[in-house]
């Protein structure tokens, strides 16, 4: 697996944690709830077609929290100075879960540095009648066994051992994740009356046994999105890129080799 | 020593082996367990129970607010603290307390309050708490602003009853233009202030500031862990430049007195390992959920509450830890004495009826109490009596 470079750069105020790796046209990792403090094997294989660049989000992992960070439109402006700091321009912008919300918040303000948008198991919408698993009273264990579809693998995950920091890192994204979507929960209405005016090539990816964010989503966001492509994942939970790692990176190369 | 009546009103008619078909009793139990005649025979039994406290000598009865429960059914505490505010003439009524937070308008709580105040000629001691967590899943409260919540509403409040209104307040979660309080309270320049904690490092250091010197509250906690919270305030009290007293600091604890230890424990027994294994039991995810405590206090609070979130809690076991006070009079007396001189708590809250305590056996507990506790603790400490 190609190493990653690991570094910190400061953009509005917070020092933020990057990984990054590949060289091509630039893709932005956003990270979900669980964060991203590794290199993960997708990335790597990301990293032969593209220029991966994987930001640990403000208040999250190795990042810093700053004051100003109260929800996710905060953090939606936050990644705009940050593509404009680095200059990243046709940015392939992939977003899983609640990175896909803070995504869908980046193109609804501005999608100039933008050149495609995937988003993965997005939070952000509502979909009414269809509420998505209360993560929050969910234990550790129970998050993983409930991410995933293949029992097994959540079993492996579960047996490895978790460090102190790798605990701490973990109570500190859950705050978080609390701080920016526990009400509304994992939606925001403006979003919903916006996301319209989205004019990007967008990519809809969701695993079909989704236990926190039913697969229904993914209707709702190729509704909302005009032109958005909706693939489904089999056998598969909330974290396409984890249990479906091969099927995920050959959907975003198709994807972004696509005219 | 000043001695208060506590009651949580739980609902004594659970169905307790339905109950456990769910995470907890709290939030996500369905109401369909809950019978409305039977609460309305419950309502009246309890605010009975508060009112015995006046003719038995008691210096105050305490309600408080909880949510979505068996535990406690105040989600409105206000309402019982009017009812008991007309219906007692001496004894003092602690709201312990409103969960700030969780209100989108703490102005509605100055209000409650100051009309408590003034319905009772300054008998009201406001008690102001952030919820427990399982508040914040029941009322869809973000905890991770809980800290800043608080504080703003606090600082709002006191606002409210201090400064002569109308005047704009102007904060990131509260924004008021016309603040003017009509009611202004009773007691000048405001209720005491009690702060019910469950030792949240935060929490003590704020009550001891010396701009506010609250009186701290130690709710349902090991003796180990309340001794070290307690002396927590007086540290940090002399930090900022002040001496805490025995004043300052209260203890909260259910007790259970019989004619004998024996008859005690065995006729305790059912009700307490109730209140401890069902009518308390919740997954630590809805106790302390992210951003309730800081990664500081959360350790530190898990640590000391380790035990008490595991369901199996025998009687021995809560006695052993003194979460639970049991015994006949002497053996009761003698306990709170010890502790009160080790740890010299000013203040003592004994809940007096718990979980499925039935009428009869809370009226002879607070009876025995009252008599054969509380005063002989009086006549053993005349200064403090006098001084009161």
């Amino acid at each position: 697996m190609s190493e990653p470079k690991i570094y910190f750069e400061t953009v509005e105020g917070c020092k933020t944690s990057i990984m990054r790796a590949g060289s091509g046209a630039p893709l932005l990792f956003l990270h979900g709830a669980n964060g991203a403090s590794r290199w993960a094997p997708f990335m790597a294989e990301l990293a032969k077609s593209f220029d991966v660049i994987v930001p640990e989000h403000p208040g999250f992992g190795r990042s810093d929290m700053p004051e100003w960070l109260d929800n996710v439109g905060d953090m939606a402006n936050f990644y705009l100075s940050f593509m404009k700091q680095f200059d990243l321009k046709d940015v392939t912008l992939v977003g899983t879960s609640m990175g896909g919300w803070i995504a869908s918040e980046i193109a609804v303000r501005d999608q100039s540095r933008l050149r495609k948008l995937v988003l993965v198991a997005s939070a952000g919408l509502r979909l009414k009648g269809v509420p998505p698993a209360d993560l929050f009273l969910w234990s550790q264990e129970e998050l993983t066994r409930n991410l995933f579809h293949d029992k097994a693998l959540a079993e492996r995950l579960l047996a490895m051992p978790v460090s102190p920091e790798d605990s701490d890192i973990a109570v500190r994204n859950r705050v978080t994740t609390a701080r920016l979507a526990w009400n509304p929960r994992l939606y925001n209405p403006d979003l919903e009356k916006w996301i319209h005016r989205l004019d990007l090539p967008t990519l809809v990816l969701w695993g079909r046994q989704d236990a926190l964010l039913p697969v229904a989503y993914a209707e709702r966001f190729r509704e909302a999105i005009k032109g958005a492509k909706v693939q489904i994942f089999e056998d598969c939970g909330h974290l396409p890129h984890s249990e479906k790692s091969p099927e995920f990176v050959a959907a975003i190369r198709q994807f972004a080799g696509e005219a | 020593m000043q001695f208060f009546l506590f009651h949580l009103m739980p609902y004594a008619d659970l169905d307790l082996a339905a109950s456990d078909k769910y995470k907890s009793a709290w939030v996500t139990l369905p109401n369909s367990y809950y019978d409305p005649r039977k609460g309305h025979e419950l309502y009246n039994r309890y605010l009975d129970e508060l009112e015995m406290a006046e003719p038995l000598g008691f210096d105050g009865i305490c309600v408080n607010e909880h949510h979505s429960n068996a535990y406690g059914l105040m989600p409105q505490p206000g309402v019982l603290a009017g009812a008991l505010s007309r219906r007692t003439k001496k004894v003092k009524i602690a709201l312990l307390g409103r969960a700030l937070p969780l209100v989108n308008n703490p102005v509605t709580i100055a209000e409650e309050f100051a009309i408590l105040d003034n319905i009772t000629g300054g008998r009201f001691i406001a008690g102001f708490v952030r919820g427990i967590g399982a508040e914040y899943f029941s009322w869809n409260v973000n905890p991770a602003f809980s800290h800043e919540r608080f504080h703003e509403a606090h600082d709002l409040i006191i606002q409210a009853w201090t400064k002569t209104g109308p005047f704009a307040f102007e904060g990131k979660h509260y924004n008021f233009n016309y603040v003017n309080l009509w009611p202004r309270p009773f007691q000048n320049p405001h209720p005491p202030v009690w702060i019910p904690s469950q030792g949240s490092t935060e929490t003590i250091e704020w009550a001891a500031h010396p701009s506010r010197r609250y009186t701290y509250l130690q709710t349902f906690s090991p003796v180990a862990a309340l001794a070290k919270y307690m002396q927590q305030y007086r540290d940090s009290a002399e930090r900022q430049g002040w001496q805490a007293t025995s004043d300052h600091l209260g203890w909260s604890v259910p007790c259970y007195v019989a004619e004998t230890d024996e008859i005690a424990m065995r006729e305790a027994r059912p009700h307490a390992e109730a209140f401890y294994q069902k009518f308390l039991r919740m997954p630590p995810e809805m106790l302390l959920p992210p951003g309730y405590l800081s990664l500081q206090s959360m350790q530190g609070v898990l640590r000391a509450k380790a035990q008490m979130q595991s369901g199996e809690k025998s009687l021995e076991a809560v006695m052993e830890s003194g979460m639970f006070l049991c015994g006949s009079a002497a053996t009761v007396r003698d306990k709170i004495l010890h502790f009160q001189k080790e740890i010299g708590f000013g203040k003592l809250l004994t809940m007096l009826q718990f979980a499925t305590l039935p009428h009869e056996l809370a009226v002879k507990n607070m009876t025995i109490y009252a008599n054969e506790v509380m005063e002989p603790i009086r006549k053993a400490q005349p200064a403090l009596a006098a001084a009161k």
